[in-house]
């Protein structure tokens, strides 16, 4: 009897398992699996990084950070971000082992005392220095971070995009309760996303500019703008010498390069 | 004495000068600070000798320059010009020195700065630099110490190894300066165990390793004590306090841990050395709600406690305190920040409340306001003669 089952079962999955219509969840997690094979095997890359800060009335406020990651077989993204102004910062650093699964590892080294202090990586709705982004925008971006689901097809600015919604796992220290994301069919790219707040009202839309293709396959944006649509602020980040695979290693990405990071 | 410090830093300079026109040259840096700084006192001061207020202006340029390898040096000096107190008149070099860049370990040679440590109110483990105290009382600001340095990090942890040639002597008030001891500390008769006496080899082990969500570090000392004993001396009808410096060994520990909000913090030390061997130890935790009421500002609640068994019994000022603190971070475009924090004796009635504050004006200045009030300090308390020393800090900072 039991035999019988399992072969009915086995047969009918095999039978059926092609001919099911894949679900919106499955179809939204199937587009970000893409688009995360597609990045895969960039080894390592750089940047420096320029941020404005522009409020309500128009005031700027910029800082440059200059940025380094290493890809991590099986895990999330090992980054270090250093900061060259504004000056009483300059050589504040930022050490993150991101994971797929958990709470990210975080260090902040501070020059003036010569100190690595290790910090709670549950801050992610947080502010990132006084920016519009927040620590999870800015963090290395985990297919295992969110749940997804696909929505429709939509033409944006005349390409073919995927609009999918994604969901954070965190639930209880994200920021967002939603994400929508507009993907181009053709490469996988992220052009727009609107962040929806715990209470689902639209806090902040996030564009992507000036694509550029690196090593015959990397896409990277030079431009990504976050504009705040409750208190009118935004935020500028433009990216400038983006470098990949430059034999960066783990020895980069440690305490000690976290200590004399400059 | 003087003369030798001089020779070292010559020496390093020289061969800093030789790499730098040997080697051939990435990048170089330079970054400078000038601080404008008033610290004014509501009390008249205790002792006729002292200034009431002071106004000083400070400045610290770096000079930085790294090589295609990666290995680098860097020259730091530091000067402060004081209108109160000769003393704090002061220059120092905080870094002079080479650094050599390998894969897996580095070496460097020259004076330099290492910060050991977890917890926010007092450091107990932080033993390579001497504390420039003429600068700030929190024991944060340090002298440039000679180093021979060399530091290896693979995946079953980190090594660091010292051998510190030279030492360097705590620094104090002079008679006019607010913030001293009653009777005045006379460092210019500084006397040592050790017949080497500032030429003593002091070395240092650490050995350091995170584990999961915990940041561990542990090490040995052997040599002069930064911390002196204070001699009474009666030469020439009158009374003054000459620094001892002990020959010791110390074995420290150092504990940060985050667990969701929460970081745990704590240092711990076992000293032996010409007096009764003593323990002491520190720890606490700060918790941070995030995005306190929908806003982008965190806020943090900090509570340390701190116990130290050194005889004679309130040899420390932190015997056996309690400190507890508020840390507001605005999260704005100048990154306004607000620290408020109260230490009280659990044995002794002393209380010392702070507030510190800072902001970014512009591009290029910061403002930093910093109070701090004694209350009811015993008389029994090394802090007994500062007990009238309440001040207000204002420091303007130009960054270039």
């Amino acid at each position: 009897m039991r035999f019988s089952i399992v072969i009915l079962l086995s047969l009918s999955l095999f039978a059926v398992s092609p001919c099911f219509a894949e679900t919106a969840e499955e179809k939204g997690l199937a587009i970000a699996v893409e688009a995360d094979l597609r990045d895969q095997g960039f080894s390592d890359s750089s940047a420096d990084m320029t941020m404005t800060l522009r409020n309500k009335h128009g005031q700027e406020s910029t800082r440059k950070i200059r940025s380094k990651t290493l890809e991590v077989a099986g895990d999330g993204d090992k980054s270090l971000s250093i900061f060259d102004t504004p000056r009483d910062v300059k050589g504040t650093a930022f050490l993150t082992f991101s994971h797929k699964i958990g709470d990210d590892d975080q260090w902040l080294y501070l020059p003036a005392l010569k100190r690595v202090k290790r910090i709670s990586s549950r801050n992610k709705s947080g502010s990132f220095m006084g920016s519009e982004f927040s620590y999870e925008d800015i963090a290395s971006q985990e297919i295992e971070k969110y749940n997804y689901k696909y929505l429709r097809d939509e033409n944006m600015a005349g390409q073919d995009c995927f609009v999918s919604e994604r969901y954070p796992v965190d639930i209880k220290n994200s920021g967002y309760t939603r994400q929508v994301v507009w993907m181009d069919k053709g490469e996988y790219r992220v052009w727009k996303i609107e962040f929806y707040d715990r209470k689902e009202s639209h806090l902040k839309t996030l564009v992507f500019r000036g694509y550029q293709q690196y090593l015959g396959k990397y896409w990277r944006a030079d431009s990504l703008e976050m504009v705040n649509h409750q208190n009118g602020k935004s935020t500028t980040l433009l990216f400038a010498n983006y470098q990949f695979q430059t034999g960066l290693t783990e020895s980069n990405f440690n305490k000690n390069s976290l200590k004399r990071a400059r | 004495m003087k003369r030798v410090c001089g020779t070292f830093v010559f020496g390093v300079v020289a061969l800093l000068t030789l790499l730098f026109t040997q080697f051939p040259v990435c990048a170089y840096e330079f970054t400078s600070n000038i601080a404008f700084q008033t610290r004014l006192f509501p009390h008249a001061p205790a002792y006729t000798s002292q200034e009431r207020n002071d106004a000083s202006l400070a400045g610290e340029i770096e000079l930085y320059h790294e090589f295609v390898s990666g290995s680098s040096f860097t020259i730091k000096p530091f000067a402060r010009i004081d209108s109160a107190d000769e003393e704090r008149t002061h220059w120092d070099i905080r870094e002079a020195n080479y650094l050599y860049l390998a894969e897996s370990w580095e070496l460097l040679l020259g004076v330099s700065k290492v910060f050991w440590g977890a917890t926010e109110f007092v450091h107990l483990v932080d033993i390579i630099n001497q504390t420039d105290l003429i600068e700030s009382l929190d024991g944060e600001e340090k002298l440039g110490q000679p180093m021979v340095y060399f530091s290896i990090l693979k995946e079953w942890g980190a090594i660091d190894a010292f051998l510190l040639p030279w030492f360097r002597e705590r620094t104090y008030p002079g008679v006019e300066g607010r913030l001293r001891t009653g009777l005045v500390i006379d460092t210019d008769r500084a006397q040592y165990e050790s017949s080497a006496e500032q030429a003593h080899l002091d070395v240092a082990l650490r050995y350091s390793q995170t584990f999961g969500e915990a940041d561990v570090g542990v090490y040995h000392f052997i040599g002069t004590d930064r911390d002196p004993t204070l001699l009474l001396d009666l030469q020439g009808g009158q009374a003054l306090l000459i620094p001892y410096y002990e020959q010791i060994q110390q074995t420290g520990l150092d504990i940060q841990m985050v667990a969701g909000n929460w970081l745990w913090k704590g240092e711990a030390l076992y000293r032996s050395g010409k007096g009764r061997d003593f323990a002491a130890t520190t720890f606490g935790f700060e918790y941070t709600f995030y995005g306190i009421g929908e806003s982008q500002m965190d806020l943090g609640l900090l509570s340390e406690y701190v116990f130290d068994d050194r005889a004679p019994e309130f040899a420390s000022p932190y015997n056996n305190d309690i400190m507890a603190g508020l840390r507001l971070a605005v999260n704005d475009a100048s990154s306004t920040e607000l620290l408020a924090g109260v230490i009280k004796d659990i044995e002794l009635s002393s209380q010392l409340y702070s507030v510190e504050g800072s902001r970014r004006l512009g591009e290029n200045w910061k403002l930093v306001l910093e109070a701090a009030f004694f209350v009811d300090i015993d008389r029994r308390d090394p802090a007994y003669g500062i007990r009238d020393d309440d001040r207000l800090k204002v420091e303007l900072l130009y960054y270039f």
